[in-house]
């Protein structure tokens, strides 16, 4: 088990290293772009321009570029951005950090949770009318766009219900635990609700196919022959087996979402996470943030699939090397 | 004549699917005395397994229905509550399977699995059970058992997991051991010593057992009493004996005579069953196995009953008389002993 | 007389029950899916009601539908009233589009901040995404194809070289290798060269190529799984033992194999695709301006949500029911090529799971 994890380590750190250099080489080195024009963000005196070809190195080879690029995002993380009037990047992403960690924690809790108890419902009350109701709302929840769910939430909750039903929904936006707990809470309760209706509706799913498809295996079978009682079969033996699959997507989509993917549920409630610096990045072209943003983003997804594949081995002795 | 420990009363099983009904038991009886092992042989589909999972009530299919009775102690299993069904399963009836590559959940300890179905029956510590399961594997013959207690399913080579099955299912002394073919998915050598280990539990336990083959050199070694499955109905009933010495049923012949022995003269040919079983959504009016049989006669087109036309407890179902039988048996068994005409 | 027994039974030996060739099986059971074919027919009449984008806009009034409106007026229930009206609003400039006229002629479903008919936009709106979409799941499949059946077939270095390039693309998060791709050509306003090939930094080219590109790794993964079940059955051993060329064999003995994976998929990678169309949109890095899309019409609703909801609302909903017929619709394609996924009642013995 350690030489597994040892050997997925050392793969991680290698996508990493790569991560960076394709980065690195999509926004200093597509052709016909000038990056130091492209850093420097709009309309950049000659000055910031002369500021930026030093700081960069980019006249320097191109291997001095790269180390320069990484060593102002990893090491003295003083990476500034042109753009957002000298603001260094870094420590800005690891301020807007909580905020999209408390979104994307709470959505994540609520959508495991009715997940279960949706994808086993639907499976134990297979063959009623409760099962194909219940896989239509799980349809059309992953149907949804979450942004545009979110904009129908604000329509409800914002619009004209705001001095009425929904007048405890604090204005669009985040607090943060520290300031206001209660105000934390009523904040981000809509955009845990729009964020989980997607992932609840994919996960209900897929653990309602595993389980249907696990009550057909030997196994199950046999524990049954065994004369263990159903609710124990149901989760000892077919629920346990298919959190094998359900804890590994699990994994990886909560670090998709963590590393940047929450972007448009941000963007939509304005909550200043990390997705919603990205996306202030982009409609000003603020080039240093917007490749910081995606190395982090990158970096953490990479750390999600490991601990997801070495989470797989734990859940699965199967797997494991001998 | 003592009370059968088991005794499946005229079971029925029928299957509603897209395509019709699927009769898969029509109609079996059978009895099971105490100590007793009762060999069922038939080929795939026959309704063999169908009819022994009925008994555990282990079909969930909703689309299956149940008719007759199956009487354990006293008791019909297909009418009892499930609450008691489960307490049988386990600790009264216990069953184990083909495939032991599938049949155990792959994320436990096999000492884990074991201990679970013990102190689901028994009221006993971990520590209680835990130390039964070492002493179960080490009687199937697993080596080093205090340390294989704790290794998970895909650890041990086929022969093994299939002991571990075979442990599981003794573990709470059961009266019944259902062994639904139990070496088919193995190696020709792990079968014999699996055999013997089934055999040696019966006599150090007791236990009945029905054995579930399509193989009849299987049967030859454990069976007391044989009954022959065909197309959902059991076609011949005796003792080892009578089915191997004289047995009555055109199909039986057809199972001995593709048997390839090394004691006659070498065959041009291996001996097979010409044709294929019936559908069991369309099965013919008269006798299953009528279109394959090449002793058919008008009689054949109403179904043969079960009956005991010799009188001695072994029943089959053939309208031939007992002359006709003793006449065409030897040349059917054994086409290679006729003369060939040039 | 047993020899004569059985060459006569050879002869005879016929199945009970005819056997049916797989796909001719998939067939039957996708046309007997109602379900399935009521989605696949709502997403047709969407793409056809797309397609009659032109017609609509004629019969609406305005040929050309792009066109900003800010003074123009139009005539509601007999009185002339300016399309972008003074006062109201909760942003900017005091100006609010008038809201929906639910007149087929005329601002069926009102206009937009700068005066242009929203009903007819989310045709073309319609248009765009759909092509969006379909091209680039098309792509995308074809493309993972390939690369599974290369992968799969060839094994050793091709294999782990293009795997390792797929885990890299797969490990950006989709959205943002999207987004980064795009702001990177979008700083190009003037267009890039291809080869001999300009292409415009607006045209759908763009979106569709970048969104093929990200979701390749996804199809690529259970494509290469089945393409390495399939390798080692023996029928393929058997192609390479008569001679067969690698080609040959990897796309007719492999492919058809193969390709059952891939058409499930199919449906679903459409919906994904509308799906990050819409999100790239949204977010200003999709379609551009003066091409339109469902995502643009969402975006440009934003700041309009509280006063004409419907500018946000009609285009959302256009992706939910395409999304959902097409997933519907995907779910149906699986189950008829893949029943053993559905508990469905095949035999006697398959149905009591015992192979007696």
């Amino acid at each position: 088990m350690l030489t597994f994890i040892v050997r997925r380590s050392i793969w991680a750190v290698i996508v990493m290293f790569v991560i960076t250099v394709v980065v690195f080489f999509l926004f200093f080195k597509t052709p016909g772009v000038d990056p130091a024009r492209a850093i420097a963000g709009r309309n950049p005196s000659p000055q910031t321009l002369a500021e930026v070809r030093a700081q960069f190195g980019l006249n320097r080879p191109l291997w001095i570029q790269y180390g320069l690029m990484m060593k102002r995002i990893f090491i003295t993380r003083n990476l500034i951005s042109y753009s957002d009037q000298g603001v260094l990047v870094v420590p800005e992403i690891f301020a807007a950090a909580p905020a999209t960690l408390s979104l994307v924690f709470g959505a994540s809790v609520i959508w495991v949770v009715t997940a279960i108890v949706m994808g086993v419902a639907a499976a134990k009350l297979r063959g009623t009318i409760y099962d194909p109701v219940l896989m239509i709302l799980a349809l059309i929840g992953l149907s949804t766009p979450v942004f545009w769910l979110g904009q129908v939430i604000n329509l409800i909750t914002q619009g004209n219900l705001h001095n009425s039903v929904f007048s405890w929904v604090p204005p669009l936006g985040y607090t943060s635990f520290t300031v206001s707990p209660v105000q934390w809470f009523t904040g981000l309760v809509f955009p845990w609700i729009t964020l989980s209706i997607l992932y609840i509706g994919l996960y209900a799913r897929v653990l309602r196919a595993n389980l249907l498809e696990i009550q057909t295996e030997d196994y199950v079978r046999t524990a049954r022959a065994k004369g263990l009682s159903e609710p124990r079969v149901l989760v000892r033996h077919t629920l346990r087996t298919s959190m094998i699959t359900f804890a590994s997507l699990f994994g990886l989509d909560f670090g998709a979402l963590v590393g940047g993917g929450a972007i448009l549920t941000e963007v939509v409630f304005g909550i200043h996470g990390i997705g919603f610096l990205t996306y202030q990045a982009l409609t000003n072209l603020d080039l240093p943030t917007i490749m910081a943003v995606v190395i982090y983003g990158a970096f953490f997804i990479v750390l999600a699939n490991a601990l997801v594949d070495i989470g797989y081995a734990w859940l699965d002795p199967r797997v494991r090397p001998a | 004549m003592a009370v059968p420990l088991l005794d499946i009363r005229d079971l029925k099983v029928t299957f509603r699917t897209d395509d019709g009904l699927v009769r898969a038991v029509d109609g079996v009886s059978a009895t099971l005395y105490e100590g007793e092992t009762l060999g069922i042989v038939g080929e795939s589909g026959s309704g063999k397994s169908v009819t022994m999972m009925s008994v555990m009530r282990l079909i969930t299919d909703p689309n299956a229905k149940f008719e007759g009775q199956v009487l354990y102690k006293g008791l019909d299993l297909m009418a009892l509550p499930q609450a008691e069904i489960r307490s049988i399963r386990g600790a009264g009836i216990s069953m184990i399977f083909q495939d032991p590559m599938t049949s155990l959940n792959p994320v436990y300890k096999v000492g884990w699995q074991i201990e679970e179905q013990i102190r689901e029956h028994e009221k006993i510590s971990k520590q209680a059970a835990r130390a039964r399961a070492i002493d179960l594997l080490t009687a199937v013959g697993i080596p080093n058992a205090r340390e294989r207690v704790d290794a998970y399913p895909h650890e041990f080579s086929g022969g093994m997991r299939q002991r571990v099955m075979i442990a599981m299912a003794v573990s709470c002394n059961p009266d019944v051991l259902i062994a639904d073919e139990p070496t088919t998915a193995l190696d020709v050598t792990i079968q014999a010593q699996i055999l013997n280990l089934i055999k040696k539990l019966r006599a150090d336990f007791g236990t009945a057992v029905v054995l579930i083959t399509h193989d009849m050199g299987v049967v030859a070694d454990m069976a007391d009493r044989i009954a022959v499955m065909y197309a959902g109905r059991i076609v011949e009933q005796g003792t080892q004996r009578d089915l191997f010495y004289d047995p009555q049923h055109p199909y039986t012949w057809g199972l001995l005579g593709s048997i390839a022995r090394l004691d006659r003269p070498r065959p041009r040919r291996l001996a097979a069953i010409p044709g294929l079983p019936p559908s069991l959504m369309r099965l013919p009016e008269g006798c299953a196995f009528g279109e394959r049989c090449a002793h058919r006669f008008e009689a054949c087109a109403q179904q043969p009953p079960l009956l005991d036309r010799l009188g001695n407890g072994h029943l089959d179902a053939c309208y031939l008389t007992e002359v006709q039988k003793h006449a065409r048996r030897d040349r059917t068994i054994h086409p290679e002993l006729v003369e060939e005409k040039p | 007389m047993a020899a004569v027994a059985e060459q006569a039974s050879l002869t005879e030996l016929r199945p009970a029950v005819a056997g049916r060739n797989p796909w001719a099986l998939a067939w039957r059971r996708l046309r007997s899916n109602r379900i399935a074919l009521a989605a696949l027919g709502l997403f047709i009449l969407i793409v056809v009601m797309s397609l009659a984008a032109p017609l609509y806009a004629h019969y609406a009034h305005d040929p050309n539908p792009f066109t900003p409106n800010l003074n123009g007026t139009t005539v509601i229930n007999g009185k002339t009233t300016p399309i972008l009206q003074q006062g109201g609003g909760i942003l900017k400039l005091g100006e609010t589009p008038i809201g929906p006229t639910w007149d087929l002629h005329n601002y069926f479903l009102g206009a937009d901040g700068i005066g242009r008919d929203v009903g007819v936009l989310l045709l073309y709106g319609g248009r765009a995404s759909l092509q969006i979409g379909i091209v680039s799941a098309v792509l995308c499949c074809i493309g993972a194809t390939i690369a599974a059946l290369f992968a799969g077939f060839f094994g050793g270095v091709t294999d782990a070289v293009i795997s390792r390039i797929m885990d890299i693309i797969w490990a950006f998060p989709v959205l943002l290798l999207a987004i980064s791709i795009s702001t990177e050509l979008l700083t190009h306003s003037n267009g890039f060269q291809v080869g001999p090939l300009h292409v415009s930094a607006s045209s759908l080219w763009v979106p569709t190529l970048i969104i093929a590109l990200v979701f390749v790794p996804y199809v690529y993964r259970p494509v290469r799984g089945q393409v390495l079940s399939v390798v080692n059955k023996e029928f393929v051993e058997a192609a390479i033992a008569q001679g067969s060329s690698n080609f040959r064999i990897m796309f007719s003995d492999i492919l058809p194999n193969v390709v059952s994976t891939v058409i499930v998929l199919l449906p679903l990678m459409i919906a994904n695709t509308i799906f990050t169309e819409a999100a790239l949109s949204y977010l200003s890095v999709g379609v551009q301006p003066p091409n339109v899309s469902w995502g643009v019409i969402i975006s440009n609703g934003q700041e309009l949500l509280y006063t004409r909801p419907w500018v946000s609302l009609a285009p959302g909903i256009m992706i939910v029911l395409t999304v959902l017929a097409l997933n519907v619709f995907g779910d149906g394609v699986r189950d008829a090529l893949d029943p053993r996924a559905k508990l469905r009642v095949g035999t006697g013995e398959a149905a009591a799971g015992s192979g007696a």
